[in-house]
């Protein structure tokens, strides 16, 4: 049974990490109370979602999808998620970018970066 | 000729929402404003008089005016029983218009563009419900009149006024949600919603379902105020006399008991109703609300919420009618509804009267009103012995009808309720008016400013009673005939 | 001609180029923001109607970026679901602009509004392009360009406490991304492919499999959160409440809708019905959660007690709507449900025009300070009225449409509890929006606190007027617009 278990995991051990890298993400985005951990919580979900398009893509002894002598009949791996999750890097860093400048606007305003404090702030206002 | 007469439905209901959007925007000058109510009043009056010789003369003018959804396009139908509240609702709206004129000037209420802008709309729904070919159309207009109908009874803006308003709006709206269901049932069953003589539901679905369509029917028409759902009629007294004239007798009690009626007559038909078993259900349901208003109308000292009880029992006379399934009863049903709306506008007016004048609403301090307002007394006290049901006021002839419905119909019960509560009538009525005409005031000098109210109060509520009068004298014309046909209609699923 | 070809990517490339253009020539100049803006959206608008009425006539359009054929390019697709949705988000977009330029000058500080103009343009566009992409990674990037747009956008608000509500719908929108790349990746795993037509022609053989069963709930939850699905609606209520008015308007009616949109596309393009129903039945769940959050919505916002957040609750009530739609899936509930659609935009876009007017003139939006607002707003207040009533569900508005529409889908179904659900709803949706009719007509108008308070300018009346009006023209002709939703919907089932 746990041998089965274990077998099923070394199996597909880049999916696992990547199942478990996600959920330590959203694991600090819920449960962090400072601001900044949020986002960085946020990060880990983000780079675990990158990770696990750049596994699926990989192929076992394929090259990287450049032009070899061989022509197109060279083992190579899957280009098409690479260039995705470029585009999605890109997008994280922008949402990164924006959720850090709103937190310097919360900090500027409110004094603080801690969830419960500001709600109380807030609810002072 | 014959293409004007086509779209003449049509044009009926456009004249009262053009004379809106006037009304709206000469609002600040005051008698324009006056002026467009009152031509348009003619003028919807006159349209409706055009096709009266058509309908007379049993032909039907249909018009469909837009595709709608499935289940119903916007389609218009002129037949004679709509007819019949076309006609009571458009000369009521007329004289209506006068007395509200004269009672809102008298009383220098505000918002008065608000208050005529919402009842020229709602004649509009009114007729609407009258000419509606299907029940989509109906319910459209219905929830129309509905809406229009409640910055008119929370008019003078009160927190009571406003209670009173959210539960008028609560009961209709509740009740416009059933009617709407009611509709998608019937649509699922039978694959239509046009009203068709003699009832078109006969076999579509089981007993049962038929039995709970109904009854989402007569939930859905809360507006015909039987009880125990009567209960927003009486709270939208608070309103100006002129709206709770209107919500009596021009529309809205009437587009309940009209739709009740359509309903008993167009989609289910008499004989499905008899093989149901609902004339039964519906002649318990009246029975009791006509006798237990009636109680209730006697504990009253306010006016006008003793009328509204009396409105409630009167209302279920019709329902009572229908409840026989007989030629005599239904006759005697649809012509109660032009007859107590004359009779019973003649008592709201002279109650508004009462108000205007002499600033009295309350029964015990109109004593001796009669020696300082004699012709609206005697007015009143005409009306009100016509409800009771004594000649020679039309209120007999509805009356001998439905007593000879209850003998064909088999119910000689019913014979019963309704002498009961002939005298339950006129144990409410008759102090009244012997209160007015006989007992003398408290304070002699209370009543020294009091007078007869203004020309344009003063000759709606003459006219009205007199044409309760003449009703009596020549029913035929045209509310008797139009009402033969449309018996002959439903009973012998004649198609013309 | 050839421009014609060309019109589905122009309508991307041309408003990107737009927004630098807005950048560079709002640093010579701030005045050159808005009308470039303005033009843009008005060419969208154009473009968008051009490309309904070509759809209509010819069939879909596919247009391959670049000259890439799929798969290895991204193909832009107009049918007639998404050619209806492209044109009823740029009517809103488009009266959002004209309305949004007094508003903004008032609610953002001058140094902003250049770049409140570029995001605005890139939000616009965001959505343009998730409505008209073939493709669904494409379909991801879209998204996230106009969610970071809108992100900003809200935080642009004066209030202080705007900046919190951004960033928590930041962190729930940047987990709804997450979860709808993952099932986006699933998806291609499973099938190799990212156009959507390959992915509908491919996905059948495996549905069993686990990938796809997750692929399909990853995107389920994504879009849940990011459409505001009852219980997934947490950022929802403060980021249309504290964001400046003309990004509540948009992000209220175009964003949430295309939201939907996309939703909509996945369940019923990618994967179908079949699947839906059969391998991976959802529509049991949807169908209850939509009516939990139609009654959780709506009694949410009766508790209210500020005009904006109310109508905020009163969008999740509504989303219930269209999703209750998604449940019944058949072919009547889900052209009430693309109806509703349309008709939310109109109505909801309509409503926060006039919070934002009500906040433009009074600087608030408590419902406690409105007393007898309309008084001195009563175009705003009438418009509000219109448009309540189209909420509730009053005929002939499109309000009543839909939701007739939705009730008959159901009753069809066979589901008849829900559809009491659906009509309890509307009469929820009556009491909240009564709450604000009443404080603004019949609230106490004998303080006259705010008498200098008059109407809004024309450039904000002028589009909250049409949306009102729409509300009742939409209604009226509702067969006009089901020619198109007809066709949306037989696509959407899996018809030809």
């Amino acid at each position: 049974m746990i041998e089965s278990f274990i077998e099923l995991f070394f199996a597909r051990y880049n999916y696992w990490m990547a199942i478990i890298l996600m959920l330590i993400g959203l694991y600090a985005l819920i449960a962090k109370q400072n601001l900044v951990k949020k986002i960085i919580g946020l990060n880990i979900f983000q780079t675990a979602i990158f990770l696990f398009y750049i596994s699926f893509a990989e192929v076992k002894g394929g090259t990287a999808p450049i032009y070899l002598p061989q022509g197109i009949d060279a083992l190579y791996v899957n280009p098409l998620p690479h260039v995705l999750i470029l585009t999605a890097i890109v997008v994280g860093v922008s949402v990164t970018a924006v959720a850090l400048s709103l937190i310097v606007r919360i900090y500027e305003e409110y004094g603080v970066i801690d969830e419960d404090e500001l709600m109380q702030a807030v609810r002072r206002r | 000729m014959a293409d004007i007469t086509g779209i003449l439905p049509a044009i009926t209901i456009a004249i009262p929402l053009v004379a809106a959007v006037l009304i709206l925007i000469v609002g600040r000058y005051e008698n324009i404003r006056e002026g467009v109510t009152i031509a348009a009043a003619i003028a919807m009056l006159c349209s409706i008089l055009a096709m009266l010789p058509e309908v007379l003369s049993g032909a039907r003018i249909s018009i469909s005016l837009l595709p709608m959804v499935p289940g119903g396009d916007f389609a218009l139908r002129v037949d004679a029983f709509g007819m019949v509240f076309a006609l009571v609702a458009s000369i009521l709206w007329l004289l209506n218009s006068f007395y509200a004129i004269g009672y809102m000037r008298a009383l220098k209420e505000h918002a008065q563009t608000r208050f005529f802008f919402c009842l020229a709309v709602a004649i509009a729904a009114a007729i609407g419900i009258a000419f509606s070919a299907n029940l989509l159309t109906l319910f459209v207009f219905y929830e129309i009149l509905t809406i229009i109908t409640y910055p008119l009874v929370v008019h003078v803006e009160t927190p009571e006024a406003m209670k009173a308003g959210r539960k008028y709006l609560a009961y209709l709206l509740v009740g416009g949600i059933f009617l709407l269901a009611a509709t998608i049932l019937t649509y699922l069953l039978t694959g239509m919603t046009d009203f068709v003589p003699g009832g078109f539901l006969a076999g579509s679905g089981s007993d049962l379902i038929l039995r709970i369509l109904f009854l989402l029917f007569m939930v859905g028409f809360v507006k015909a105020a039987w009880m125990p759902i009567h209960g927003w009629l009486p709270a939208a007294m608070v309103a100006p006399t002129p709206v709770s004239a209107f919500l009596h007798a021009v529309a809205v009690v009437t587009a309940g008991v009209f739709g009740i009626v359509r309903i008993a007559g167009w989609v289910f038909g008499m004989d499905l109703m008899a093989s149901l078993g609902l004339g039964i259900f519906l002649a318990v349901i009246a029975s009791f609300t006509i006798i237990t208003a009636s109680l209730f109308a006697l504990t009253e000292d306010n006016l006008k919420r003793r009328l509204a009880y009396s409105t409630v029992s009167q209302l279920s006379y019709i329902l009572l009618g229908v409840s026989m399934l007989s030629i005599a009863g239904m006759t005697g049903a649809m012509a109660h509804i032009p007859i107590h709306a004359f009779m019973k506008i003649t008592l709201f007016m002279a109650a508004g009267a009462f108000i205007v004048s002499a600033g009295k609403e309350s029964i015990s301090d109109m004593k001796g009103l009669f020696r300082k307002m004699p012709v609206t007394v005697l007015m009143f006290s005409a009306a009100a012995i016509g409800i009771c049901g004594l000649p020679p006021l039309a209120g007999i002839i509805s009356k001998i009808y439905l007593a000879l419905g209850a003998v064909e119909g088999g119910m000689p019960i019913l014979l019963l309720v309704i002498i009961i509560s002939a005298v339950l009538n006129a144990a409410y009525f008759f102090p009244i008016i012997y209160t007015m005409i006989f007992e003398h005031p408290d304070d002699e000098r209370s009543l020294d400013a009091v007078t007869e109210p203004p020309l344009t109060m003063l000759v709606p509520i003459v006219l009205t009673a007199s044409i309760s009068v003449l009703i009596f004298f020549f029913p035929s014309m045209p509310f008797m005939d139009l009402i033969e046909i449309a018996i002959a209609e439903i009973t012998q699923s004649v198609i013309p | 001609m050839t421009v014609i070809n060309h019109l589905p990517v122009l309508l991307i490339a041309i408003p990107i180029l737009a927004s630098l253009l807005i950048f560079a020539a709002g640093w010579y100049d701030r005045r050159f923001a808005y009308p470039i803006t303005l033009i843009t959206v008005l060419f969208q608008f154009t473009a968008s109607v051009i490309l309904l009425l070509q759809v209509m006539q010819e069939g879909t359009i596919r247009y391959h970026l670049g000259g890439w054929a799929p798969p290895l390019g991204i193909e832009l697709v107009i049918d007639s679901f998404n050619g209806f949705i492209l044109a009823a988000i740029m009517l809103l977009a488009a009266a959002t602009v004209v309305y949004a330029r007094r508003s903004v000058e008032k609610e953002i500080e001058q140094e902003k509004i250049v770049s409140f103009y570029v995001l605005f343009q890139l939000l616009v566009t965001g959505l343009v392009g998730m409505t008209i992409t073939g493709d669904i990674f494409n379909l991801y990037v879209f998204l996230e360009i106009s969610s970071i747009a809108a992100y900003t956008l809200i935080s642009a608000s004066r209030k202080p406490h705007s900046y919190v509500a951004s960033f928590n719908y930041l962190v729930l929108g940047s987990i709804s991304a997450g979860f709808i790349l993952l099932g986006i990746g699933n998806l291609y795993v499973a099938t190799g492919t990212l156009n959507m037509a390959e992915l509908a022609a491919i996905l059948p053989a495996s549905y069993g499999l686990a990938t796809v069963h997750s692929a399909f709930l990853f995107l389920m939850i994504g879009f849940s959160i990011k459409i505001a699905f009852f219980p997934l609606h947490l950022w929802l209520p403060d980021a249309y409440t504290e964001s400046p008015s003309a990004v509540t308007i948009l992000i209220s009616t175009v964003m949430a809708k295309v939201s939907v949109y996309a939703l909509f596309r996945i369940l019923f393009s990618v994967f179908t019905t079949a699947y839906i129903i059969d391998s991976f039945p959802v529509t049991g769940f949807i169908l209850l959660m939509a009516t939990v959050a139609i009654v959780a919505g709506a009694v949410l916002a009766i508790a209210q007690d500020d005009l904006k957040r109310m109508l905020a609750y009163s969008s999740i009530s509504q989303i219930g709507y269209i999703m209750f739609a998604l449940g019944v899936a058949n072919q009547i509930a889900l052209e009430g449900g693309l109806l509703h659609i349309l008709g939310h935009a109109v109505m909801k876009g309509c409503l926060f025009m006039v919070a934002g007017m009500i906040i433009y003139r009074m600087g608030t939006s408590k419902l406690s300070e409105l007393k007898g607002v309309a008084k001195t707003m009563p175009i705003s207040c009438a418009a509000f009225a219109l448009a309540g009533a189209s909420m509730i569900g009053i005929p002939p508005t499109i309000g009543f449409m839909s939701k007739y529409y939705l009730v008959l889908g159901a009753f069809e179904a066979g589901l008849w509890p829900y559809a009491v659900v659906l009509l309890i709803g509307s009469l929820l949706a009556a009491v909240y929006i009564w709450k604000f009719i009443e404080i603004a007509y019949f609230g106490d108008h004998h303080d006259n606190h705010h008498t200098s308070v008059r109407e809004g300018p024309l450039s904000m009346l002028a589009p909250m007027v049409c949306l009102a009006v729409l509300c009742l023209i939409f209604g009226v002709f509702v067969e006009v617009l089901m020619e198109a939703v007809g066709p949306a919907v037989i696509l959407l089932l899996g018809g030809v």
